[in-house]
């Protein structure tokens, strides 16, 4: 029924999973990039600047509402017009690790605005400064009600990552279509990107939830 | 208004000097919320090691006094000194400005405070949340930050709950941390807004037994809002009746509980008594 070839499989699996491997560089590095600048995003807009927070949320705001292809083009076609020339790694870790970026901020906004208002009062009442409130008192707090928020990003850009093929990062998707267009065969290497995909996916949502209880128990925050 | 701020400062002194200077004084403090004013032209002096008592109708302000002092809230006219020195405002050129985040940090470091809900840290241990403000703020090593917290955690009795995480803690227990957490920053004045207010009738004492232990160890300056009239009596040097954002009347417990002389105060002891 199904025309499936073993042989074929295994020879193009070596390639594939090296693929596998640069498809998790990507994912990891975009993320890291979106962790950090999410990060910013969030504690910028809630700075006393009224200009900054504006400039800050309008960024999220669009980068929110417009495509992550879109995105990706920008950086890498139109770039260059702005003396900006980048790898196409280095264009799509910025696209993507941007675009997280404005969707993780709000996660993090989330978990900072959840932090009851006691608790900025009671760090003030023993005179921590603000940065050291945000960084033993406030963060420690909001960490735990966004990761699962974080984790689903995480896999979502993980998802995303097939769409750096279309400037020529060397990830699973990108190697997928190389690997049919070369055979003329599309069924064993798209069959097998998917389920490298869902090998990684599964387990990682699984470890984040595993993770986020275990971090809960571990400041206390449970009963 | 600006204007009108400008000139109003110059009628306060730029520190408080001489004999008998107060830990505390609110002069001539005005808060609005919008329109709303909370409080009016407050005039009230703590003197050093003074033990006063703040009672009066729920939205009388009370709250409201507290949280300006320990900088929760800013003023919108007047003045507030603390041993001498403007809280509120600082001096420059030779006239007060409005304090900077700097100035607010140096005064309020002799101000602690302990909250109707305790607000300990949640991911932090009691023995955690007694050390964090002295190795953060006053740069003690955590040897000595320990050593201090554990004395003070003995002192308010919950010693072996040290490694406990406040989620583990009564009420009762998790606001004696609370106030052993404010004492390791070595307060010369202590805030307590109704600390006993959201604890089981049968843990009060555990709380007011602490306070009661504050008042006698240590030459702390308190300023105290509660509704427990009979700990205020027991304890205060000093009752002040809280009306609109107004002192209605204040004096010795004896004074303000026995021998009420104004009609307003008469009627919320015999409510508050009534209630009890
Ligand atoms: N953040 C705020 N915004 C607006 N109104 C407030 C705020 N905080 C307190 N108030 C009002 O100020 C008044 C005094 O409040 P408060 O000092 O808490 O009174 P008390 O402690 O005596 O019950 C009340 O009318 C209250 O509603
Ligand atoms: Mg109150």
């Amino acid at each position: 029924m199904l025309d499936w070839k073993m042989d074929f499989t295994w020879e193009i699996l070596p390639r594939l999973l090296l693929a596998a491997g640069n498809t998790m560089l990507a994912a990891g590095g975009g993320y890291a990039v979106a962790v950090v600048l999410g990060l910013v995003f969030a504690l910028a807009q809630r700075t006393r600047s009224r200009t900054l927070t504006f400039i800050v949320r309008e960024l999220v705001e669009f980068i929110r509402s417009t495509p992550l292809l879109l995105q990706i083009f920008f950086i890498f076609y139109v770039g260059p017009q702005f003396g900006l020339r980048l790898s196409p790694w280095a264009a799509g870790l910025i696209a993507i690790g941007l675009h997280y970026a404005a969707y993780l901020s709000e996660v993090y906004r989330g978990g900072i605005e959840n932090v009851p208002k006691g608790q900025w009062e009671a760090a003030r009442a023993i005179n921590l400064s603000t940065v050291t409130t945000y960084r033993r008192i406030i963060i420690p707090q909001a960490l735990p009600p966004a990761l699962a928020g974080m984790g689903n990003y995480l896999v979502g850009i993980f998802k995303d990552t097939p769409m750096l093929s279309v400037i020529g990062v060397a990830e699973l998707m990108h190697t997928a279509n190389s690997i049919g267009a070369e055979n003329f065969r599309y069924l064993e290497p798209y069959t097998i990107v998917g389920l490298i995909f869902l090998a990684i996916s599964l387990p990682t949502a699984w470890l984040i939830r595993r993770f986020e209880t275990a971090l809960r128990r571990k400041m206390g925050l449970t009963r | 208004m600006k204007h009108d701020k400008r000139h109003d400062l110059s009628q306060y002194p730029l520190r408080l000097e001489g004999d008998n200077v107060p830990m505390v004084r609110f002069q001539n403090v005005t808060k609005r919320y919008g329109s709303l004013t909370v409080l009016d032209g407050l005039n009230l002096d703590v003197a050093e090691g003074e033990m006063v008592t703040i009672i009066g109708p729920s939205g009388s302000g009370k709250t409201t006094v507290l949280r300006m002092l320990m900088t929760l809230e800013t003023i919108d006219s007047g003045v507030i000194y603390v041993d001498g020195e403007p809280l509120t405002h600082m001096e420059k050129n030779g006239r007060l400005v409005r304090a900077n985040a700097a100035h607010l940090r140096l005064i309020r470091s002799k101000i602690g405070m302990c909250f109707q809900h305790f607000n300990l840290f949640p991911h932090m241990t009691a023995l955690g949340n007694c050390i964090e403000g002295p190795m953060q703020v006053l740069g003690l090593s955590k040897q000595e930050a320990e050593e201090r917290a554990l004395e003070l955690l003995d002192l308010v009795g919950m010693a072996d709950k040290r490694d406990q995480h406040p989620s583990r803690l009564s009420g009762g227990q998790q606001q004696r941390v609370a106030i052993a957490r404010a004492l390791a920053m070595r307060p010369k004045v202590m805030l307590f807004d109704e600390v006993t207010s959201a604890l089981d009738p049968e843990v009060i004492s555990e709380v007011t037994g602490v306070i009661r232990g504050l008042v006698d160890q240590h030459n702390l300056t308190m300023l105290m809002v509660t509704h427990q009239i009979g700990f205020a009596r027991e304890i205060s040097d000093r009752i002040c009746l809280f009306f609109d954002g107004k002192i209605e009347e204040q004096g010795s417990p004896e004074m303000l509980l026995d021998n009420p002389q104004n009609e307003r105060t008469q009627q919320f002891l015999s409510a508050v008594l009534e209630a009890n």
